[in-house]
């Protein structure tokens, strides 16, 4: 691998995206449609606004059509150090989409000495999900969202994105993947505005349960195997996982208190 | 016809390597030491946004003295190398040896083959998981590359400057120690540096991926006192 120098003409700057163009390392779009059976989806995945910032969770499961193809697969990411990216939709576009999408921001970061806004990441993950619009016209669709500290304005926001790239900024919070119904109902019901980071987490954890009875597609806590889904926490602190013991024990609580309840309250 | 005068390429060589050390001979200096908490890089810099010290990759940092718009273009060179080649393969494939390679070849080039030699000389610095596997790469403007165990210093009046750094450099230094003993072997006898001064950074040994960090501000001053 050579240095790369450019013409001050052709200079990519802080764009990775470009940079990966001008050296040819681009994959080439499919020109072939996804049979349905053929790739693994990622499925449920929410974001919560709270007083400390935002709350990300997303199941483990990847499906094939009917079959589950992964256990644990993770779905929520840091993006950098003050934003993360959940993702839903075909898994191996959608992993890559990620991927890319860190390098761009620490790219930028490096090559500018500073790092995007809140706004200009979520323009830029909008670009990515545009840009992929022919290759979910053929099947290979991938729709994150994206949540971030901004430490501007010293808040929590979240946007979500449709296939065409079109951003959307929600105020409470934003759902994703087969089973965003389910999950977007539990959260308008149990939403408190300016609530503490650690209620929602059982919101989000308790959507995701719910919506795990409801959706074939999204995997429920796995207490045989000890897996359970993703948490995160974004504020002011910066990104932070929620640790597996912690997300178990919050599970455990749930299925607790449902059992007192008398088993069945579906 | 006008016939082009014969000049030696002796001489062709010299003009061109006292043009380039007369340009970093003029820029101010900077000291990169392997210390017990990673690789310190101390410049003197009065601009708190032209930097001089740089992140490249996750355990590799990049320094450069001389010309600004020069060192500046191989800097961005550098990271687009990194992060291209940790795209390719792997974050853990990414190493500084490469990348000091890299540079030495197009300084080099550019010294035999261009106009004008850049005036540049520049650090590749990778902190290791132990002292002793920190790597440090000073190449020179003509595409030498030096591998530096312990310290060294680039720029203008560095030989005096890694005399007055030598006699007290230690390895086992905290970074305190070291961002003071920097602080004075820059600034010789006549002067003292103020924070204001200095631009500094540190390879952190022990840390998460990312171990540049920048040493700024309240933080700086507190450490020089």
């Amino acid at each position: 691998m050579t240095l790369p120098l450019f013409e001050a003409g052709g200079d990519p700057g802080p764009n990775f995206a470009a940079l990966l163009r001008s050296s040819g390392l681009t994959p080439p779009m499919p020109d072939v449609a996804a049979a349905d059976t053929a790739i693994a989806h990622a499925t449920t995945v929410v974001a919560i606004r709270c007083r400390q910032g935002v709350v990300m969770a997303g199941d483990r499961r990847a499906t094939a059509g009917h079959l589950i193809s992964h256990r644990t697969i993770e779905k929520v990411f840091p993006a950098d150090r003050f934003s993360g990216v959940a993702i839903a939709g075909a898994a191996g576009p959608a992993m890559e989409m990620v991927r890319l999408f860190q390098l761009q921001l620490e790219h930028y970061e490096k090559v500018e000495g500073k790092a995007l806004s809140l706004d200009g990441k979520a323009n830029q993950l909008g670009m990515m999900v545009r840009n992929n619009l022919p290759a979910a016209m053929q099947g290979f669709a991938v729709v994150p969202l994206f949540a971030g500290y901004d430490r501007s304005r010293e808040t929590g926001r979240l946007f979500q994105y449709d296939l065409t790239g079109g951003r959307y900024e929600d105020r409470e919070y934003a759902v994703g993947g087969s089973g965003s119904l389910h999950a977007g109902t539990v959260i308008k019901l149990g939403y408190r505005p300016d609530a503490d980071a650690d209620a929602m987490i059982d919101l989000a954890v308790s959507a995701l349960f719910r919506t795990a009875e409801e959706d074939s597609a999204t995997g429920g806590p796995d207490l045989v195997r000890g897996i359970y889904p993703v948490v995160a926490v974004i504020g002011a602190q910066g990104f932070e996982r929620v640790g597996e013991a912690d997300v178990e024990a919050r599970f455990r609580g749930l299925l607790a208190s449902l059992e007192a309840a008398g088993g069945d309250s579906a | 016809m006008t016939m082009p005068f014969y000049v030696a390429p002796e001489q062709l060589m010299k003009d061109r390597a006292d043009f380039a050390r007369k340009g970093i001979a003029r820029g101010r200096a900077l000291a990169a030491l392997s210390i017990s908490d990673g690789i310190l890089i101390c410049a003197e810099n009065q601009s708190n946004t032209l930097r001089k010290v740089s992140e490249i990759y996750d355990r590799i940092a990049f320094a450069g003295v001389g010309r600004y718009n020069e060192f500046d273009q191989l800097r961005i060179a550098g990271v687009r190398h990194a992060d291209l080649k940790g795209y390719t393969y792997s974050r853990e494939d990414v190493d500084a040896r490469s990348l000091a390679n890299q540079y030495a070849q197009v300084l080099g080039q550019t010294f035999t083959h261009e106009m004008k030699p850049m005036e540049v000389e520049i650090l590749v610095a990778e902190v290791g998981s132990e002292p002793g596997g920190d790597q440090m790469f000073h190449v020179l403007y003509d595409g030498t590359v030096n591998d530096e165990s312990g310290y060294t210093v680039l720029g203008g009046e560095a030989d005096s400057i890694a005399e007055r750094l030598g006699q007290t450099y230690d390895g086992g230094w905290e970074v305190g120690d070291a961002v003071k003993a920097c602080s004075v072997a820059l600034s010789g006898q006549e002067r003292t540096l103020e924070a204001g001064d200095l631009e500094v950074a540190i390879l952190v040994r022990e840390t998460g991926r990312r171990a540049f960090q920048r040493i700024e501000g309240d933080e700086l001053a507190g450490l020089l006192d």
